[in-house]
């Protein structure tokens, strides 16, 4: 009796705690690169464990049969007709297992990765033939010219600590692709079509975009650098970049 | 037999109807493009070593050239290495023995897949010496494929020669199988090989048609003004990505199954045992994957703006290719069980065919998810992945094939000493290339690039990539001049040399005369070409 209290308090207390932390993770924003990271090592894990057994035992059996004399002929088992089925069906269903348990985890991944959070910055990039240009949602454009002297090569996507940002993307020749390491994020820029993605900048950081669809001579240089800046440096930069470019 | 295969005659070879000369010719062929695609792979190792352009003196030569190199490369590797090796030589000389048939069904149908073959190596050559060479990738995606002032035209004519090669191939290879079996030769008797060759020619028949539309209508819009893949005409970008790897994505099936067949007949001989469940690796593990092989082609496309259902369903269905696959590692490894196993050359590339398989196929199941590819997918990750489980894994296998099946070729002995050292350096080579690039894809190292300069951080790694480039490259050279002196040099060969009890060993001499053998063959109710308990 003591044992089944003590077992239903526990699964009280698991359940009530998932449920404080589902209602908190409600309120605050998942980042695809965190679940990106977290779903990486799990799926490392699952490669090291399948990778581990079939090597181990590869190892061990090439160690343990190998010939005694050069006459020697192999003893593998004969299978009877039940152990033919055992011996696809349950490899199929641990295979199976792990197939969908992969596939769980990554498909709410990908829900991180597709659901742009309310209060995201949105900002147009649009890809040619090779350059990248950035409109922000007051007008304002910034790129980045990778033959441009020291200091005038532009600034490149610059966007504010703390506040997600949302890509609506799009190309004026050939397919190009929006490929940001740091974030763990990449889609491909097409002409005719509209596609998105979405990052959080959490601290302050510089990285770089990357073209990551091939698009001719120059893809290798098709590159921009990426700014995650305070709020107010942010605010500062915009206006700044406004008047610049009213003045142009 | 030996007085009239010594008197060479160029015209016997070229017009042969014998499918023993023409899987000679198909590997003549294949090695000469793997040679011309090697050659660009080390240019590209080398242009990638230091940061900036190294092999020219400005960035867009540099880019150009590197990006010339990089289409021959893949074409030249896929098209006319991979998929010939495998289906033209290796099908083309030993199934027919297998089988105990006196050649393939349709003879001149198979000198005209030959001819075939051999036109798309030259016009794929060809396509490097004139002035407006392809760039275009083995993938050639539009518009680029469309707007470039590369001739995209070779690569369309390339693709028809070889496509064409192909399903008359596979036409003459299933009816082979199905009609010419030895008498008494049952479905569960066949090698592994021969399977694996069958649905390998169940793929191509079913799928290399689509690529074949797909790279038509990429000429039509280039030359002939249509406007398929043209959006400001009403057409789509995203169509010729759809066809092109719903072909594409199978076609790497047909390399790895024939790449399978031929590991288990060399596991099956140097251990001198049995399949390890035959029935599940032959009808869950081979026809599995063709099964499936038609239902996985959106995960090359994970990062191309398709709609969000479809890139979970195609994660769910690409994730379970491991059943199929799973299948047959599981029988593939498990021949090892109780085996008698030595260790001759063709072994030591068997073995190292079961390490490649396990790094390259599992490194897939990260990027069968899609939330992972959309870091992994288009870097150096990706780029390691497929050239462990389809580059090196597959070409690992033809080498295997080669020298397992060396003295029934030739009649005489490979040299071991000669090969093994070649070995060795290959071996090691593509794991010091290969494996950095793991790490620096992981890292965020984008492919095709030839500049790195805002990632400064991977030139070490690419250098040591490049000093294993190398390494395979003198590996290779020993490896077919070792094969070139030993096929007029080497010691004569007894009929078995490996005590094999497949029929190509048991039931004909080194090398097979026309008509392959000396009496009709004929095999038991319990024979099988595994058995070496009797």
């Amino acid at each position: 009796m003591k044992k089944m209290l003590a077992t239903l308090t526990g699964i009280a207390l698991v359940v009530s705690s998932a449920i404080v932390m589902a209602s908190e993770s409600s309120d605050t924003i998942k980042d695809p690169a965190e679940e990106w990271q977290h779903l990486w090592t799990e799926v490392l894990v699952d490669l090291y464990i399948l990778g581990g057994i079939f090597g181990a035992l590869a190892i061990y059996w090439l160690f343990k049969y190998r010939a005694k004399d050069p006459d020697a002929v192999g003893d593998g088992p004969n299978l009877s007709r039940a152990q033919v089925w055992a011996w696809a069906i349950v490899p199929c269903v641990l295979f199976l297992a792990d197939d969908l348990y992969l596939g769980a985890s990554g498909w709410s991944a990908w829900n991180v990765y597709r659901n742009v959070p309310e209060n995201a910055m949105e900002v147009k990039v649009t890809g040619s033939m090779w350059n990248w240009e950035f409109e922000y949602e007051d007008g304002t454009t910034s790129t980045y010219d990778v033959d441009g002297d020291e200091g005038e090569k532009g600034d490149g996507l610059v966007v504010p600590v703390g506040t997600p940002v949302a890509l609506r993307m799009t190309s004026t020749d050939v397919i190009h692709s929006f490929g940001l390491t740091k974030y763990r994020v990449k889609e491909d820029l097409m002409p005719g079509r509209v596609t998105y993605i979405w990052f959080y900048p959490k601290e302050e950081a510089k990285s770089w975009v990357t073209c990551t669809e091939f698009c001719g001579a120059s893809h290798a240089r098709m590159y921009a650098p990426v700014k995650a800046i305070p709020q107010a440096k942010f605010e500062n930069w915009l206006a700044k970049r406004a008047k610049e470019e009213a003045e142009e | 037999m030996s007085a009239e295969s010594e008197k060479f005659n160029l015209s016997e070879w070229i017009f042969t109807t014998d499918h023993k000369r023409i899987g000679v010719m198909y590997l003549i062929g294949s090695i000469a493009a793997f040679g011309v695609a090697g050659i660009m792979a080390i240019l590209i190792r080398i242009e990638q070593s230091s940061l900036g352009p190294t092999l020219a003196d400005d960035a867009l030569t540099a880019g150009q050239q590197y990006n010339e190199w990089l289409y021959f490369h893949g074409a030249a590797m896929i098209l006319a290495f991979l998929i010939p090796g495998l289906t033209g030589f290796a099908a083309n000389y030993f199934l027919p023995l297998m089988i105990g048939a006196a050649d393939v069904a349709f003879p001149r149908i198979n000198a005209l897949s030959v001819w075939l073959f051999w036109c798309g190596i030259i016009v794929a050559l060809l396509g490097f010496v004139i002035p407006d060479t392809p760039d275009i990738m083995w993938t050639g995606y539009p518009p680029y494929s469309i707007l470039t002032g590369g001739n995209t035209a070779f690569y369309v004519f390339t693709v028809h020669l070889l496509g064409f090669a192909s399903i008359l191939g596979a036409v003459n290879f299933l009816v082979t199988v199905i009609y010419m079996r030895a008498p008494g030769m049952g479905w569960n008797q066949l090698n592994m090989f021969v399977w694996s060759t069958v649905t390998a020619f169940v793929i191509q028949l079913v799928f290399v048609p689509v690529l074949a539309a797909a790279v038509t209508m990429l000429l039509f819009d280039k030359y002939l003004g249509t406007h398929f893949f043209d959006p400001s005409a009403g057409g789509d970008v995203l169509l010729y990505q759809n066809l092109f790897w719903f072909y594409s994505h199978p076609a790497v099936y047909v390399i790895l199954l024939p790449a399978l067949g031929i590991l288990y007949e060399v596991v099956a001989t140097f251990s001198k045992n049995k399949i390890f469940n035959y029935k599940a690796g032959v009808y869950g593990g081979m026809w599995g994957v063709v099964l499936i092989s038609g239902e996985v082609w959106v995960h090359h496309l994970y990062i191309s703006g398709m709609p969000n259902w479809i890139r979970v369903g195609m994660m769910i269905s690409t994730l379970l290719i491991s059943l199929p696959v799973g299948l047959l590692a599981i029988s593939l490894f498990g021949t090892l069980y109780k085996g008698a196993i030595t260790f001759e050359l063709p072994m030591k590339y068997a073995i190292s065919c079961l390490f490649l398989f396990l790094i390259g196929g599992l490194t897939g199941i990260p990027l069968a998810i899609t939330a992972l590819d959309l870091h992994l997918s288009e870097t150096s990750f990706i780029h390691a992945h497929f050239h462990y489980i389809m580059g090196i894994f597959a070409t690992f296998s033809v080498f295997a094939a080669v020298y397992y099946w060396f003295p029934k070729m030739t009649g005489r002995m490979f040299n071991e000493k000669l090969g093994t050292i070649g070995f060795w350096l290959n071996f090691i080579g593509v794991n010091v290339t290969f494996l950095p690039l793991f790490k620096i894809g992981i890292d965020g190292m984008p492919r095709r690039y030839w500049n790195y300069e805002m990632f400064p951080q991977f030139e070490t790694w690419h250098f040591v990539a490049m000093i294993g480039a190398l390494l395979v490259a003198a590996g290779m050279l020993l490896t077919v001049s070792n094969w070139i002196i030993s096929a007029f040099n080497g010691e004569p060969a007894s009929d078995n040399p490996w005590k094999s009890k497949s029929l190509e060993w048991t039931h004909t001499v080194s090398p097979p005369g026309p008509g392959n053998f000396l009496k009709p063959v004929e095999v038991e109710t319990d024979w099988t070409p595994y058995d070496y308990r009797k």
